[in-house]
């Protein structure tokens, strides 16, 4: 996921990305603990920095970079962009460019699990600024009245573009946000994968068995701009050095995984050339892919009947 | 093999910044993320990440460079293990150019705009099909407007599984105009869902559950309250099928009185027709009688795309005759011929039929003989029944009950001025609202509403009459 989204920004300054690109790094753990508590057949949708949930729904990486870069081979065919991508096959639902529209979107996905009596149960998330949606708490209000199986993952990165969450929010501890609702929450370190697994194991569980919507704040921290144009200049370099250098995610799992000796050093940079090459094959994928067909300007307003 | 670090865009519209300063020099080893430099553009000062991992081999350009463009080279590193032997023969800016993607989408747009017909537009209704034939010996039976409403659901719901209806007051209040009723008893609460007043919630909801493989039908209590769903409606409802290239259909109808009521004053009195048949990715209905109400209700439901279905709270208890037929679905699409004439073409949809019909009978007493065209469908419009009728008559009058300023008699006035204007013997004439907040006072409503009067006024203007 790091190495995509590096990868992304790069074709982003050299051009061949263009428009909002929103990049997820620093974020991993959280999409990555979530979707392991998942089962097939389970749905997600998210916001507009979806790039790594795309990913680790078993997306490919050329067609997400294709995306991207505007071309055919995206699996939107060029017409989405970064923020609207989706596949039916994975169970991923996009994408979306509103803020806060995928809350409502994700529950309304709850429902037809219910409905159709499928066991299934739909991950949905947001971010620290979409959780001031009033669509939200009319979304957490059906959830809870109706008992819909869907979990509410808040990724609280602590910034909503450039205003800090205790500028925004009057009440910063955002799990609380579904108290008054009767939806339990609970507010994890979202930098550690193995916190955001167990505490996601709980969730799906609870709504898996039918007792309605359970949320998670996921505590974390996005280490670029809110998008490729953002300066960052709302908060210091020693704050966003200090989340690097001792929290970051990956090397946590770095550290558990050498100290536990599952690995050694040379397996993981086998690893981590694996990564690159798959990354790197998705970029040159997506300089080479066409563009569409201009035909496709006039594909996919409506099905045919 | 050497790596070039390019001059990066940093919003979507730079095209050249200044290189502000190093914070590296030749020798020094950068990780991914390390800030190397700072550039500054008309905008902001952006910090610049190394993407590679390297040494610093050269520095291209110099700090407070102005005018640097975007993806020139601005250094050079080597990789792990390469020393300075790995420069000889590697002439920065080598490296294949990026595509210049400002030049290339050109043709498609061009296509579009020098089209005069809309080529390509699904604006247009193309070959809908017709009514189905009525078989002779059929018997009618006199329904009201809201029960073939209400028929048309109930049937729905018995054949397909997926069908259900949700909104506000639907199911144990039976429907706030009735509409729903008895639809809790026979399918019960699962699939009559009785919301709570949270309009964008639940048309998100109901989108939702649409992407989910239902068939949701969306009850507004009103029009005007959708207006709070708007988001929903066209953002997540016509648009994703397109942004999803082709893979996510949202089956869903969003239907409730539009229009004026009766001295419920601006808020609750708005014709929302234009709004709606202006966004590509929706289909838009909107009936006149009983029949059509029920046969493209019907259509709506077992359509793959979102609809929106404009129904009018005064005419839910007009009765008109409904074919006993078991399964009468009608193609959306299709305008209808209500009248024959020869004199002047009066469209109309919803309520504002029975005004033209009621026009064209006193007009006739005035020896004018007019045709008019209910429009039933909104998007896509049949232009082809409208620009046939207007060959046969020459003279135009558009009615509706919406302001006319960027309205659906605006748009009709366009396509027949485009496609038919040789044939024209008036410029088109428009029936529309005031264009003002509909007043509460009696008076000021009537006066603001357009009815018989106004267009047999305007018909007459149209065949320089009187």
């Amino acid at each position: 996921m790091r190495r995509f989204e590096e990868k992304a920004g790069q074709l982003y300054g050299m051009g061949l990305i263009a428009g909002f690109c929103h990049l997820y790094i620093g974020q991993e753990a959280v999409v990555t603990g979530i979707q392991a508590a998942l089962e097939e057949g389970d749905q997600v949708i998210t916001g507009y920095r979806d790039h790594a949930h795309m990913l680790a729904c078993g997306m490919s990486a050329n067609g997400v970079m294709a995306e991207l870069t505007g071309r055919e081979g995206g699996y939107s065919r060029g017409k989405g962009g970064s923020m609207h991508m989706f596949s039916r096959d994975k169970q991923f639902f996009g994408g979306h460019g509103i803020v806060g529209a995928q809350v409502s979107l994700g529950t309304g996905l709850a429902l037809a699990d219910q409905y159709k009596g499928n066991k299934k149960v739909c991950a949905t998330y947001f971010g620290d600024g979409a959780a001031n949606q009033g669509q939200v708490y009319e979304s957490f209000n059906m959830a809870k009245l109706w008992n819909l199986p869907v979990i509410y993952v808040i990724e609280n990165n602590q910034y909503a573009m450039g205003t800090a969450v205790k500028r925004a929010s009057s009440e910063v501890e955002l799990y609380k946000r579904g108290i008054s609702f009767g939806i339990p929450g609970e507010q994890v370190d979202g930098m550690d994968v193995l916190a955001v697994k167990a505490a996601a194991d709980k969730a799906v569980k609870h709504a898996r068995e039918g007792n309605g919507p359970y949320i998670l704040e996921m505590k974390t921290y996005r280490y670029r701009g809110h998008s490729m144009s953002d300066p960052a200049k709302y908060r210091t370099r020693d704050e966003v050095n200090e989340v690097r250098e001792h929290r970051d995610p990956i090397d946590l799992v770095k550290k558990l995984i050498m100290d536990a000796e599952y690995a050694s050093e040379d397996d993981l940079k086998e690893i981590e050339k694996r990564v690159k090459a798959v990354v790197n094959e998705s970029a040159e994928f997506a300089k080479n892919s066409p563009e569409p067909d201009p035909s496709e300007l006039y594909t996919d307003v409506l099905i045919e009947a | 093999m050497p790596i070039e670090v390019l001059m990066p865009a940093l919003s979507p519209t730079m095209e050249e910044g200044t290189l502000a300063k190093w914070n590296v020099k030749v020798g020094d080893s950068v990780s991914s993320g390390d800030v190397i430099a700072e550039i500054e553009t008309d905008k902001a000062t952006m910090e610049v990440e190394a993407v590679e991992e390297g040494k610093i081999a050269k520095l291209l350009i110099e700090e407070g460079t102005e005018g640097v463009k975007v993806n020139a080279p601005i250094a050079i590193l080597l990789e792990e293990g390469e020393d300075e032997s790995a420069l000889e023969g590697f002439a920065a800016g080598t490296a294949p150019a990026p595509q210049d993607s400002a030049d290339t989408p050109s043709e498609a747009p061009a296509a579009a705009s020098n089209s005069l017909s809309d080529a390509g537009s699904n604006f247009h209704s193309v070959s809908a099909g017709s009514d189905p034939e009525i078989p002779s010996g059929t018997s009618f039976t006199s329904t009201t407007v809201r029960d073939a409403l209400r028929d048309a659901m109930a049937e729905e719901m018995r054949r397909d599984e997926t069908v259900f209806v949700m909104g506000e007051e639907v199911a144990e209040y039976q429907g706030a105009y009735k509409v729903t009723r008895e639809l809790l008893q026979e399918f019960g609460a699962k699939r009559v869902i009785d919301t709570p007043i949270t309009e964008h919630g639940f048309a998100g909801v109901g989108v939702g559950a649409a992407f989910g493989g239902l068939r949701p039908i969306v009850e507004f209590m009103t029009f005007n309250f959708a207006m709070q769903a708007i988001d929903h409606i066209i953002n997540s409802a016509a648009k994703t099928l397109y942004m999803s290239g082709g893979q996510m259909g949202c089956p869903i109808v969003f239907r409730g009185p539009n229009s004026a009521a009766s001295r419920v004053g601006a808020q609750h009195s708005q014709d929302y027709s234009a709004w709606y048949a202006n966004v590509p990715g929706l289909k838009v209905i909107a009936p006149y009688d009983a029949a059509d109400a029920k046969g493209l209700l019907k259509a709506a439901i077992r359509d793959p795309n979102p609809v929106v279905f404009l129904e009018h709270e005064l005419i839910y208890g007009e009765s008109f005759d409904v074919p006993d037929l078991e399964d009468y679905v009608l193609p959306i699409g299709k305008a209808k011929i209500r009248r024959e004439g020869k004199d002047v073409t009066i469209t109309a949809h919803s309520r504002m039929v029975g005004f033209a019909l009621k026009a064209a009978e006193k007009l006739a007493e005035d020896g004018i003989d007019a045709e008019v065209v209910d429009l039933r469908t909104l998007r896509p419009l049949d232009t082809e029944t409208i620009v046939n009728s207007v060959k046969k008559t020459n003279r135009l009058v558009t009615a509706e009950e919406g302001w006319g300023r960027m309205g659906v008699g605006a748009e009709i006035a366009a396509v027949v001025t485009a496609e038919a204007f040789d044939y024209l013997d008036a410029p088109p004439a428009r029936v529309h609202q005031e264009d003002v907040p509909l007043p509460y006072a009696a008076n000021l409503e009537a006066m603001s509403l357009p009815g018989v009067e106004d267009i047999i006024a305007a018909v007459k203007k149209v065949c320089y009459v009187g």
